[in-house]
C-alpha cells in the first residue's frame, strides 16, 4: 500500500524527486529522532546494568544495603505511598526555601548591580565584598548564622541567599555595562537622563546576561538548601533533613530515592528559568543562526 | 585635543546651511568622524567654538544602532518617546517616516531579521521622525556592499530635495562624496585639517548615471588628489 503512494509523491512533487525512492522523507525523519534518542537511553541501560551487577554480584547479601538493586529503590521509595509521600512533603519545603531565597537574592543582587553600573566608585566599594561573599566557606558561618537567626527557616533562607547572589550581581552588572557605546551615544544626543538610559537601554540589553544568572543562581539555590537543611534542623524537615536521617538509619533505598528526587528537583528548576528566558528573550535575541 | 595628548584635529573650520549637502572625505584616521562628534555636541572640544542652531538633529552612525529587543516601528518611535511626544504622535511620525524609507510592511520585524540596507534605512527613518532640519550622518554606508550603497544614496538624495535639510555627510569613499553634495570638503591625515574645498555644480535631481559623465569624473578626479596630497 504505502510503496506507491511514495512514488506517486516522488514524482508528482520536484522536491522530493532528489531523494532517493527507499529514503522517502517520513523514514529519514523517524531515523534522525531514532538517533536522538537511542545513545543516551544505551547509557542509561549500561548504567542500570552496571547497577545490578554492583548490587548482585560485586556485594554480598549482607552488604547489599549498601547499594539495593534498582527495582527495590523503585519499591521503596516510589511504590509505598508513605515514603512517597513523605518524600514529596520534604522536596516541597526544600523548593520553598530555594524559591524564597532566590527571590531575595534576585532582589538584593539586581539593586545592588544597579546601583553599581551607575557610579564607578559605588562599584569600586561593593564589587570586593560581593567577591568576598562568594569565597567565604559557607559552612564556616553556619554556627553565626544558626546564633543570631536561629536554626530555622530563616537561616536557611539566609544560607541560600548567600550561595545564589554571587553569579545575579555579576551576570547583572556585566548585561547593564555592556551596552553598545553607539547607542549610548544615541541616547546622550537626545538628552536622555540615568532613568531613561537604564529602563529603556541598559536593562533590556542586560535581560540575556540577567536570566543567565537566575538559571546559574536557581541550581545553586537548590544545592544551598540542602547544605542549609543538614545544619538547621528545626522545623519542616527538607530533603536535606531526610538524607542525613536516612544516613543515619541505614535507609539506602530511601537514601537513593531521595537523591532523585533532588536532583530531579534542580533540574526542573533549571528548565525552568531557561523555558522562562527562551520565552522573553527568543523573539529578538540574535543568536547568529538566523540571517543577518 | 585627547586626554593622552593627541591632536585629533587643528584648525578645522565650516558652516553649513539649510539647503546644503556638505561631505568631508579624508584617509581612515583623520579625525572625520571626532569632527562630527565635536560638530554634535557628543564630545568637548579643547579649544574653538561650534555655532549651531538650537534644533533638533537628526545623527546616523556608522552602523544602524537598532535596539534588538524592539520591533522596527517601536524603534523608530525611540526619539519619540525620548522628546515625551504623545503616543498618537510618535506612532504617526514613526509610520510615516517608515513609508519614506519604504519599510512600512516591516515594522513588526525584530532588526535581527532584517539585512544590512534594511537596518540603515529603520536608522535613517528613526533620525526624520524628529523631522530635524539638520542632519550628521558618519559614514553611515561604509559597511554595505556597493549596490545597497548606490541605491540608499539616491534613497538619501530623494529624502534631502524633499526636506532640504542641512547636512554634513562623512565618508571616505569619494564618488559618494560627489555624487550627493553641494560641497566636498577634504581632510588630511591626523592632525585633522581641510585642504580642500569643492563646489560641486550639477543640478538636483542627479541621475545616478550622472557617475560617467566626463564633468563629474573629473571633478572625482581633482578630489582623488587632493585626497592622496593630503594622506
Amino acid at each position: 500500500m504505502t510503496r506507491p503512494a511514495l512514488d506517486d509523491t516522488s514524482t508528482a512533487d520536484p522536491t522530493v524527486r532528489t531523494v532517493p525512492p527507499g529514503d522517502a522523507k517520513p523514514a529519514t525523519t523517524w531515523g534522525r529522532r531514532l538517533a536522538q534518542v537511542f545513545p543516551p537511553l544505551i547509557t542509561f541501560c549500561v548504567f542500570l546494568g552496571l547497577w545490578y551487577f554492583i548490587s548482585y554480584v560485586f556485594l554480598d547479601p549482607a552488604r547489599r544495603f549498601l547499594l539495593p538493586p534498582p527495582h527495590r529503590v523503585v519499591q521503596v521509595g516510589f511504590m509505598q505511598s508513605e515514603n512517597l509521600i513523605e518524600l514529596l512533603a520534604a522536596l516541597w519545603d526544600t523548593l520553598r526555601v530555594s524559591m524564597v531565597g532566590l527571590v531575595v537574592a534576585i532582589v538584593i543582587g539586581m539593586t545592588l548591580a544597579i546601583l553599581m553600573s551607575q557610579a564607578k566608585w559605588i562599584e569600586r566599594s561593593l564589587y570586593p565584598y560581593a567577591v568576598v561573599v562568594q569565597t567565604i566557606p559557607i559552612l564556616a558561618l553556619v554556627p553565626l548564622i544558626g546564633f543570631w537567626f536561629g536554626f530555622n527557616f530563616n537561616s536557611r533562607v539566609i544560607v541560600v541567599v548567600m550561595i545564589a547572589i554571587f553569579p545575579i550581581i555579576t551576570n547583572t552588572l556585566f548585561g547593564l555595562l555592556s551596552v553598545d557605546r553607539s547607542l549610548h551615544d544615541l541616547f546622550s544626543l537626545h538628552n536622555a537622563g540615568r532613568w531613561t538610559r537604564l529602563v529603556k537601554l541598559q536593562l533590556p540589553n542586560a535581560l540575556p546576561a540577567i536570566f543567565t544568572g537566575f538559571r546559574i543562581s536557581a541550581g545553586l539555590s537548590v544545592i544551598g538548601t540542602i547544605v542549609a537543611e543538614f545544619f538547621f534542623r528545626q522545623g519542616a524537615p527538607g530533603i536535606g533533613r531526610l538524607l542525613d536521617i536516612y544516613r543515619a538509619s541505614l535507609r539506602s533505598e530511601m537514601l537513593i530515592s531521595a537523591i532523585f528526587w533532588s536532583s530531579l528537583l534542580g533540574v526542573v528548576v533549571f528548565w525552568g528559568f531557561s523555558f522562562l528566558d527562551h520565552a522573553v528573550t527568543r523573539k529578538w535575541l540574535d543568536t547568529g543562526r538566523g540571517t543577518t | 585635543m585627547f586626554p593622552d595628548g593627541t591632536e585629533a584635529l587643528r584648525d578645522v573650520s565650516f558652516s553649513v546651511c539649510p539647503g546644503e549637502f556638505v561631505t568631508v572625505v579624508g584617509p581612515s584616521g583623520c579625525g572625520k568622524s571626532t569632527l562630527l562628534r565635536i560638530a554634535s555636541g557628543l564630545t568637548r572640544t579643547t579649544s574653538g567654538e561650534v555655532h549651531r542652531a538650537p534644533v533638533n538633529l537628526g545623527y546616523v552612525f556608522q552602523d544602524a544602532t537598532l535596539l534588538p529587543w524592539r520591533t522596527v516601528i517601536r524603534n523608530v518611535e525611540l526619539l519619540g518617546e525620548l522628546h515625551d511626544l504623545s503616543k498618537e504622535e510618535r506612532r504617526r511620525a514613526a509610520k510615516e517616516a517608515l513609508e519614506l524609507v519604504g519599510l512600512e510592511k516591516f515594522e513588526k520585524h525584530y532588526p535581527k531579521s532584517l539585512s544590512g540596507g534594511m537596518k540603515m534605512r529603520v536608522s535613517l527613518a528613526r533620525a526624520l521622525t524628529l523631522k530635524p532640519p539638520l542632519f550628521m550622518l558618519d559614514e553611515p554606508f561604509g559597511a554595505l556592499d556597493e549596490i545597497t550603497r548606490e541605491k540608499l544614496n539616491e534613497e538619501l538624495l530623494q529624502l534631502f530635495m524633499r526636506q532640504q535639510f542641512a547636512t554634513v555627510f562623512i565618508t571616505h569613499n569619494l564618488y559618494e562624496a560627489v555624487y550627493l553634495s553641494t560641497r566636498v570638503l577634504v581632510m588630511s591625515a591626523r592632525p585633522g585639517r581641510i585642504v580642500a574645498e569643492f563646489e560641486v555644480p550639477f543640478d538636483y535631481p542627479r541621475d545616478t548615471d550622472i557617475r560617467f559623465d566626463a564633468a563629474f569624473s573629473n571633478l572625482a578626479g581633482q578630489v582623488s588628489d587632493a585626497l592622496r596630497s593630503a594622506s
